[in-house]
C-alpha cells in the first residue's frame, strides 16, 4: 500500500507536468491549427534560459521569472511572428515541418552554445519528507503538484471567468463568426502563444531538477505531452490535463510492475487503443468538417 | 606556379612526417558526453604539455576528435573514418559497447587503441591492440565486494544498474561476487540509459529493504538517481564505483551526493600531490574540476609518449608489443601520476581507493594496493 501512495504520488506529480505542456498542444491547435513538434523543446529551453539568469547572479525565484518572461517573448511572440504567421499561411503540413525544424535548430542551438553535458538545477524546495499511511511522500512531489494544478485552475479560471479568456474560446470554435462579432481574432491566437510558452517555461521549472538541465530534455518530454494531448482529447484543454496525469501515474507503475525496457512502450500503446476505440479521446469532441 | 605547387606540396609530406598523429574517437554528445569530455580534455592537456616540451621524439602531437554520439552505428563509421587517415593510435571511445563495436577495425589496422571502457569482456578476446585506463569489473568488482562484505557488513544488497554493455557487464560481475561471498541480491533493477526519471525505480529498491544499494549507471544517471534517493528519504548506504562517485555527479546531484560511497579506480581528490597537480592544471585549463575520465585520457597520452620513446621510433606494432606487460612509473615519467602495469591482454593494474562523499566532496578513505603486490 505504501508503495502504491508513493508511486501514485510521483506519478500524478510527473503527469501533471506532461499536462502542463500538453495544454499548449491543444491551445495553439484549437486557436490556429498549429502542431507545435518543438513543444519538447520549448520545455528544455527556458530551464538554459533560468540557468543564465542564475549564472548572473539572480537568486532562483527571480531566475525562474526572467526565464518565463524571456520565454513569453521567444517562445511566445518571436515563435508566432516569425514563424507560425509567415508559414500557416501555406497550410497545416509546411508548418508542423516547419516547427520539427525549429525543434532541431534548438536542440542543437543549446548543445553548441551551452553545453552537451548535463547540468545541476536547484530543486524548487529542499528536501524533506511526509510520512503517509507508512509511504514516504517527498514534499517537493507534493510541491510539483500542486503548482502544476494551480496553474490549470489559473487557466481554466482565465478561459471562463474573463472576457478575453471567453473571447479566446470564441476564437477558437469559430474565428469567423468570432471575427464578425469584433473579437480581436490574431491577438487572441497571440494570448494563446503567450499563455503556451508561459505554461511550458512552468513546466521546465518543475521538470528539470528531476531531469537535469540537457539540450535532449525535449525529445521524451515533448512526445509524453504529444501522446497525453491525443489520448486526453486533442480539442480539450480537460483531455489534455486527464491525459497528462494518465502518463504520469501509468509510467510509474509500469516502471515499477512491469519493467524499465516497457514502460515507454505502455503509453505507446494506450494511444492505440485510444485511437481504435475514442478517436476523439477520452474528453474529446467529435470534430465534423465540411468538404 | 608548378614550383609553389611542389613547394607546398613538399612542405605538407614534411609536415605530416613530423607529427604524431592522434585520433579521438568518443561520446562528444549523446549519453556518453560528461565521460567523454573528461577524457578529450584529460588528453588534450597531455598533448599540449608533451609538445610544448618538444614533443615525442621530436615530432608535436596532433589529435583530430571524431564524436560517435554515443550511438553504435556512428561510432562504426567514424572509427573508420578516422583509421582511414593512419594515426599512430586510438585514444577512445569511453563507453563499453561503443568500444565493442569499433574495436575491431582499429585491431584490423594493427593500430593501438587506449580506450576507456571498463566491461569486463573487452579485453577477454584477445585483442592484441586495446589497452585499457582504467580498471574492467573483473578487478574493481571484487574490490567493492570485499567492501559490502568487510566494512558495510550488509546481509543483502539491492542491485540497481544501466541495461547497457557497462551495466550489463558490472551487474553480472557484482552479482557472481554477491554469491561468492553468501551475500544476497534482495533486488535486481534495471534501468534505461538516459533515463531520466527514477522514482519508480527507487520506490523498488526502498521496498527490498536491502542492507545497502549498490548502483552501477553512468554518471547523469548516476546523479538523477542519488536526487531521487534523497527525495524519497532512503537511508540505506548507497555504494557504488567511480560513476557514481565521481566529481560531476558531485556537482550534478548535490546535496543528494553526501554519503555515497565505494570504490574508485581512479580520482582526481586521491592524496597523490602529482593527481592534485593535474587536478589544478585541467580546472584552471577548462574551467571545471575533472573525474576520472579526464585522469585517463591523460595518462593514456603520457603512456604512448612513454612507449614510444622506450621503442625510439614510431611503429604501431611495436607500441603495442611494449604496452603488454609493460610497468610506468611517476618516477620515469611523471605524467603517469600513478604507477601502472599492463598485462598480457591490456588489462591495467594499478592502486586503488575507498572513498565517501562528505560536504559535497569525494573523500578518500582507504587506499587499496595494486592486485600483483
Amino acid at each position: 500500500m505504501a508503495d502504491f501512495l508513493q508511486l501514485l504520488v510521483a506519478g500524478l506529480a510527473t503527469g501533471g507536468i506532461y499536462a502542463l505542456i500538453a495544454i499548449g498542444f491543444t491551445l495553439l491547435w484549437q486557436t490556429s491549427q498549429t502542431i507545435n513538434f518543438a513543444q519538447g523543446e520549448f520545455v528544455m529551453l527556458p530551464a538554459f534560459f533560468m540557468l543564465v539568469g542564475m549564472n548572473h547572479g539572480l537568486p532562483f525565484w527571480g531566475a525562474v521569472a526572467a526565464g518565463i518572461l524571456v520565454s513569453a517573448l521567444v517562445l511566445g511572440v518571436a515563435f508566432k511572428q516569425w514563424l507560425v504567421d509567415p508559414m500557416i499561411r501555406h497550410g497545416v503540413l509546411p508548418l508542423a515541418i516547419a516547427t520539427m525544424a525549429l525543434s532541431i535548430f534548438l536542440k542543437e542551438g543549446v548543445r553548441e552554445f551551452y553545453a552537451a553535458e548535463a547540468q545541476p538545477f536547484p530543486p524548487l524546495a529542499a528536501v524533506t519528507n511526509l510520512s503517509i499511511f507508512g509511504a514516504t511522500i517527498a514534499v517537493q512531489s507534493i510541491l510539483v503538484l500542486a503548482l502544476a494544478v494551480g496553474a490549470v485552475v489559473a487557466l481554466q479560471v482565465f478561459l471562463n471567468g474573463t472576457r478575453t479568456g471567453r473571447q479566446m474560446q470564441a476564437t477558437a470554435q469559430n474565428p469567423t463568426v468570432a471575427r464578425i462579432l469584433g473579437i480581436p481574432v490574431a491577438r487572441m491566437i497571440l494570448i494563446a502563444f503567450i499563455i503556451n510558452a508561459v505554461l511550458a517555461a512552468l513546466a521546465s521549472a518543475l521538470i528539470t531538477p528531476i531531469y537535469l538541465a540537457k539540450f535532449t530534455n525535449g525529445e521524451t518530454l515533448g512526445i509524453a505531452a504529444f501522446i497525453a494531448a491525443i489520448v486526453g482529447g486533442f480539442n480539450q484543454v480537460r483531455g489534455a490535463i486527464v491525459g497528462g496525469l494518465l502518463l504520469g501515474v501509468v509510467d510509474n507503475f509500469a516502471a515499477a510492475y512491469l519493467s524499465a525496457q516497457y514502460r515507454a512502450a505502455l503509453p505507446l500503446l494506450i494511444l492505440i487503443v485510444v485511437i481504435m476505440v475514442r478517436p476523439q479521446g477520452l474528453l474529446g469532441r467529435v470534430e465534423e468538417r465540411t468538404v | 606556379m608548378l614550383a609553389a605547387a611542389l613547394a607546398a606540396g613538399l612542405s605538407a609530406g614534411a609536415h605530416a612526417q613530423d607529427t604524431a598523429k592522434f585520433a579521438f574517437i568518443g561520446e562528444l554528445s549523446g549519453a556518453g558526453a560528461v565521460s567523454s569530455t573528461n577524457f578529450r580534455d584529460g588528453a588534450l592537456l597531455a598533448i599540449d604539455e608533451i609538445n610544448a616540451k618538444g614533443g615525442i621524439l621530436g615530432r608535436k602531437i596532433e589529435m583530430k576528435q571524431y564524436d560517435t554520439q554515443t550511438n553504435p552505428g556512428v561510432a562504426r563509421a567514424q572509427m573508420q573514418k578516422a583509421i582511414d587517415e593512419e594515426p599512430y593510435v586510438v585514444l577512445g571511445p569511453i563507453f563499453s559497447g561503443i568500444v565493442k563495436v569499433s574495436m575491431v577495425i582499429a585491431a584490423q589496422n594493427e593500430t593501438p587503441q587506449i580506450m576507456g571502457g571498463e566491461a569486463a569482456d573487452l579485453t577477454q578476446q584477445g585483442n592484441a591492440y586495446l589497452f585499457r585506463t582504467s580498471f574492467g569489473q573483473q578487478v574493481s568488482m571484487p574490490k567493492i565486494a570485499n567492501y559490502i562484505r568487510d566494512v558495510v557488513k550488509a546481509k543483502n544488497v539491492a542491485v540497481l544498474w544501466v541495461n547497457n554493455d557497462f551495466g550489463k557487464g558490472g551487474r553480472d560481475n557484482f552479482t557472481k561476487e554477491m554469491n561468492a561471498r553468501g551475500i544476497k541480491i534482495a533486488a535486481d533493477i534495471s534501468t534505461e540509459s538516459g533515463q531520466t526519471d527514477f522514482a519508480a525505480d527507487v520506490v523498488k529498491a526502498k521496498a527490498a529493504n536491502a542492507d545497502a544499494i549498490f548502483v552501477y549507471t553512468n554518471e547523469e544517471e548516476s546523479a538523477r538517481f542519488l536526487r531521487e534517493a534523497r527525495k524519497q528519504g532512503v537511508s540505506v548506504p548507497l555504494i557504488g564505483e567511480t560513476t557514481l562517485l565521481g566529481q560531476k555527479v558531485i556537482d550534478l546531484a548535490g546535496d543528494a551526493a553526501n554519503g555515497a560511497r565505494g570504490h574508485v579506480g581512479l580520482s582526481a581528490d586521491i592524496p597523490v600531490p602529482a593527481v592534485r597537480e593535474f587536478k589544478t592544471k585541467f580546472n584552471a585549463r577548462f574551467k571545471y574540476v575533472p573525474d576520472h575520465n579526464g585522469i585517463k585520457g591523460y595518462t593514456g597520452v603520457y603512456a604512448v609518449k612513454y612507449a614510444t620513446e622506450k621503442i625510439g621510433k614510431f611503429d604501431r606494432k611495436a607500441l603495442a608489443a611494449k604496452l603488454h606487460g609493460l610497468t610506468i612509473s611517476p618516477k620515469d615519467e611523471p605524467g603517469i601520476l600513478l604507477e601502472t602495469t599492463w598485462d598480457d591482454k591490456g588489462d591495467i593494474d594499478r592502486v586503488s581507493y575507498i572513498a565517501e562523499v562528505i560536504n559535497g566532496k569525494q573523500t578518500i578513505t582507504t587506499e587499496l594496493p595494486k592486485l600483483g603486490k
